[in-house]
């Protein structure tokens, strides 16, 4: 999270006078020219190992080096299978992931919106109580919670249902700690008085003034919440055991273990394939959602 | 993301401990009134005929056709086969469901090392009540043995792994060594191999649990003994120390490749040659020939190394029995279930699906010593692991806690393989944590 805001929160000051102090003003440090060209290759270059041995067979994998293309090109094929394989159940999982991070991600981020508004923009007698139990929450791993979810759940008879996931994904301390923040600084009270003045209405207000306003707090939570979800491991790990019900990281776990079974079929390439294609969507969100996402922060660092 | 999950499981072990202890207390009280009701051959036959639907977990991949076929003869059985994780993340699954009392299979996927656990901590019905004595005779001695734990049937032998030596023959013809049929000729072997082309290693290991204590085996020892809830660990034995002794050798003069068993590495230091032999159980044809399709020729198999020059010792390694949980729903549908998998005529699809049987007909059987396997030369690979099998030193058993005991092995004897510490140190230091996590448990460890 640090890492990703400081760029951009540093940037904005100079935003405004971007235009006629850039060339001047630009001094290159080596040093820090090397430590980020660094950190871009050491971030670049799983990627790139992945999309190099996507393209490689089960034997190719093995024989060729590692950051190079083997002589057979095989991508293609290797997409055709892992779509294939198993009955297609690949595409399944996938389903299955968008399912989870439709509702789960898409209501935690509805969630988080309302809360963090609600928290900004209204008082109310134990506001300071729910603000210690969110910075609270946001400390607790979801790790933690993932055992005993399981146990309450399999009493409520939700495991191994779509439920078990995407009931426990939306909730986002962080992200209503987020867009708390994010509306105390993006909405101005005057704003809230001048529409009540006017005669609106607090669902109006909210949806008609606020919402676009808030609009970069909820992509940033949107995709934060997204990532998560889609990354998600533990919790599925627990609460799912029908592999027709499995996301992506399941599905592919169950895959790479079928290389760690007595008469298992290895299928690395598959794995490798499979992966490519489950980072395929994140990255195209992210590059769709990046000029909002950029300027929610930017926004929030110039406020104050 | 290998970390993670690694961090992760932990913390499921860690929460199956808790599970687990809950569990041995509870069934304290309970003590001598376990007594299942008998299921008579009729009342299968009859659940069979009224139908319904079972769950199986299982990450075996040859029951995908069992099912497929069983599902064919009885049609109104609905069989829906889940692979809930392999081994361990299963077993923790399993735990957890049978704590929760919700969700449990009709019929679960268990290995041999860890049925103990299961059929002690009262998880598991205990097979007798439906017949399952009948079948002595039925299953390989190792095997059978393997599943009459603690007092019980708790479950059927599906695979066995009667361990031979796979070898990569060019490997060996080029350098000219002798297929060693001893201990001792095989870690010379193992020095002249890595002489003549540093980057050849004669086997991998970086410690794993299951092999380790398959050596012992074969070796005559006998670390665990288990007499209800009293254990005795002695990881100092005769046979310990035979195991100790040879393969301190290796480590010390760093014969052993530094690649994990299952790992992508080890595939390509099968493919390659970098790693010559594996002593292991007799599924392994069926991974090789997929994870390693590039080395088909170049492998043979020949009987295990003998401790003592002349012998013909042999011991099982890996291997899984099916189980009903108690929790199950449909006790009476899952025995007929299990019983058509690992002793009816499921076993024959799954041997033709490249599983290793542990039924001694199969094992007999012309057809099956007769196959000739492309991946070895053509040579009769199943004459050896047939032998294996009827080979393997009897008196074995594994502690009620050994899928614990095998999680913190490389915390304690894998020392022994990254530092300057003994290997009899390692298995010492294995021996004291594995007693006291029993006794934390409720066993009376001696």
């Amino acid at each position: 999270m640090t890492t990703q805001t400081t760029p951009v929160t540093a940037a904005a000051p100079t935003a405004p006078a971007r235009g006629r102090v850039r060339r001047k003003e630009q001094r290159r440090s080596p040093l820090l020219t090397a430590l980020t060209a660094i950190m871009l290759i050491y971030s670049l270059v799983p990627l790139v190992w992945l999309l190099i041995n996507a393209s490689k067979t089960q034997e190719g994998l093995f024989s060729s080096f590692g950051l190079w293309f083997d002589d057979d090109f095989a991508l293609f094929d290797n997409i055709r299978a892992t779509l294939a394989y198993d009955d297609g159940v690949f595409v399944r999982w996938l389903l299955n992931t968008l399912l989870y991070v439709v509702l789960g991600a898409g209501g935690a981020t509805a969630l988080a919106t309302l809360g963090g508004y609600a928290l900004a923009k209204f008082d109310f007698p134990g506001k300071r109580g729910v603000f210690a139990v969110v910075i609270g929450a946001v400390a607790v791993p979801g790790t933690a919670l993932a055992v005993p979810t399981f146990l309450m759940f399999s009493k409520l008879g939700l495991t191994n249902t779509p439920w078990a996931v995407i009931i426990p994904s939306l909730i986002s301390p962080f992200g209503l700690y987020l867009m708390w923040t994010f509306a105390a600084s993006a909405i101005p009270g005057e704003l809230l008085e001048a529409a009540r003045v006017d005669g609106a209405g607090e669902l109006r207000t909210f949806i008609r003034i606020c919402m676009p306003l808030l609009a970069p707090g909820i992509v940033t939570v949107a995709l934060f919440t997204m990532v998560a979800t889609w990354n998600n491991y533990f919790l599925p790990l627990i609460m799912l055991k029908d592999p027709d019900w499995y996301p992506l990281t399941l599905g592919l776990n169950a895959w790479n273990d079928q290389a760690a079974t007595a008469g298992g079929q290895a299928i690395f390439h598959l794995v490798i394939t499979g992966s490519l294609l489950t980072i395929l969507p994140l990255l195209a969100a992210f590059l769709f959602l990046q000029r909002y996402w950029q300027s929610g922060l930017a926004a929030g660092g110039v406020k104050d | 993301m290998f970390t993670n999950r690694r961090a992760f499981l932990r913390t499921a072990a860690l929460a199956t401990a808790a599970i687990t202890t809950a569990a041995l207390a509870a069934c304290g009280s309970d003590d001598g009134g376990d007594t299942t009701t008998p299921v008579t051959a009729d009342q299968v036959q009859a659940a069979l005929d009224k139908g319904g639907s079972i769950t199986v977990w299982a990450w075996e991949p040859t029951l995908k056709q069992v099912v497929t076929s069983f599902e064919a003869k009885y049609p109104k059985v609905k069989v829906n086969l889940v692979n809930a994780g392999t081994g361990n993340d299963q077993y923790t699954a399993l735990q957890n469901a049978i704590a929760a009392g919700s969700g449990v299979p009709d019929v679960a996927q268990v290995e041999y090392y860890a049925l103990p656990q299961f059929a002690l901590g009262k998880s598991l019905t205990d097979l007798a009540a439906f017949g399952a004595g009948e079948l002595d005779g039925t299953f390989t001695p190792g095997p059978w043995s393997s599943v009459k734990t603690g007092g019980g049937t708790f479950g059927l032998p599906m695979d066995s792994g009667p361990m031979a030596l796979f070898y990569n023959k060019e490997v060996f013809d080029k350098h000219q060594i002798a297929v060693p049929t001893t201990w001792d000729e095989y870690a010379a072997a193992a020095k002249k191999l890595h002489a003549a082309d540093p980057k050849a290693y004669i086997t991998n290991d970086t410690g794993d649990a299951g092999f380790t204590t398959s050596l012992i085996w074969q070796a005559g020892g006998k670390p665990f003994a288990v007499d209800g809830t009293n254990v005795k660990i002695n990881l100092a034995d005769e046979g310990s120390a035979k195991f100790a002794g040879t393969w301190q050798k290796l480590i010390s003069d760093k014969l052993l490749a530094p690649v994990g068993s299952w790992s992508d590495g080890w595939y390509k230091g099968l493919g390659d040659g970098s790693i010559a032999t594996l002593v292991i159980g007799a599924w392994m044809p069926a991974n090789l020939e997929s994870g390693v399709p590039g080395a088909k020729g170049k492998w043979r198999v020949a009987p295990m190394p003998q401790w003592t020059a002349g012998a013909n010792a042999a011991a099982e390694n890996g291997g899984s029995s099916l189980a009903i949980p108690k929790a199950g729903a449909n006790n009476a549908l899952g025995y007929a279930f299990l019983k058509y998998a690992t002793a009816g005529e499921g076993v024959k699809i799954r041997v033709d699906n490249g599983a290793f049987p542990a039924t001694t007909a199969e094992l007999k059987s012309a057809e099956f010593l007769g196959k000739e396997f492309p991946y070895f030369g053509g040579q009769k690979a199943n004459e050896v692991f047939a032998k294996s099998a009827a080979d393997v030193v009897p008196g074995w058993s594994y502690l009620p806690f050994q899928v614990y005991a095998n999680s913190i092995f490389n915390d304690t004897v894998g020392q022994a393989y990254v530092t300057d510490k003994p290997l009899t140190d390692g298995l010492k230091a294995w021996q004291e944590a594995s007693a006291k996590y029993g006794k934390d448990q409720g066993f009376t460890v001696g």
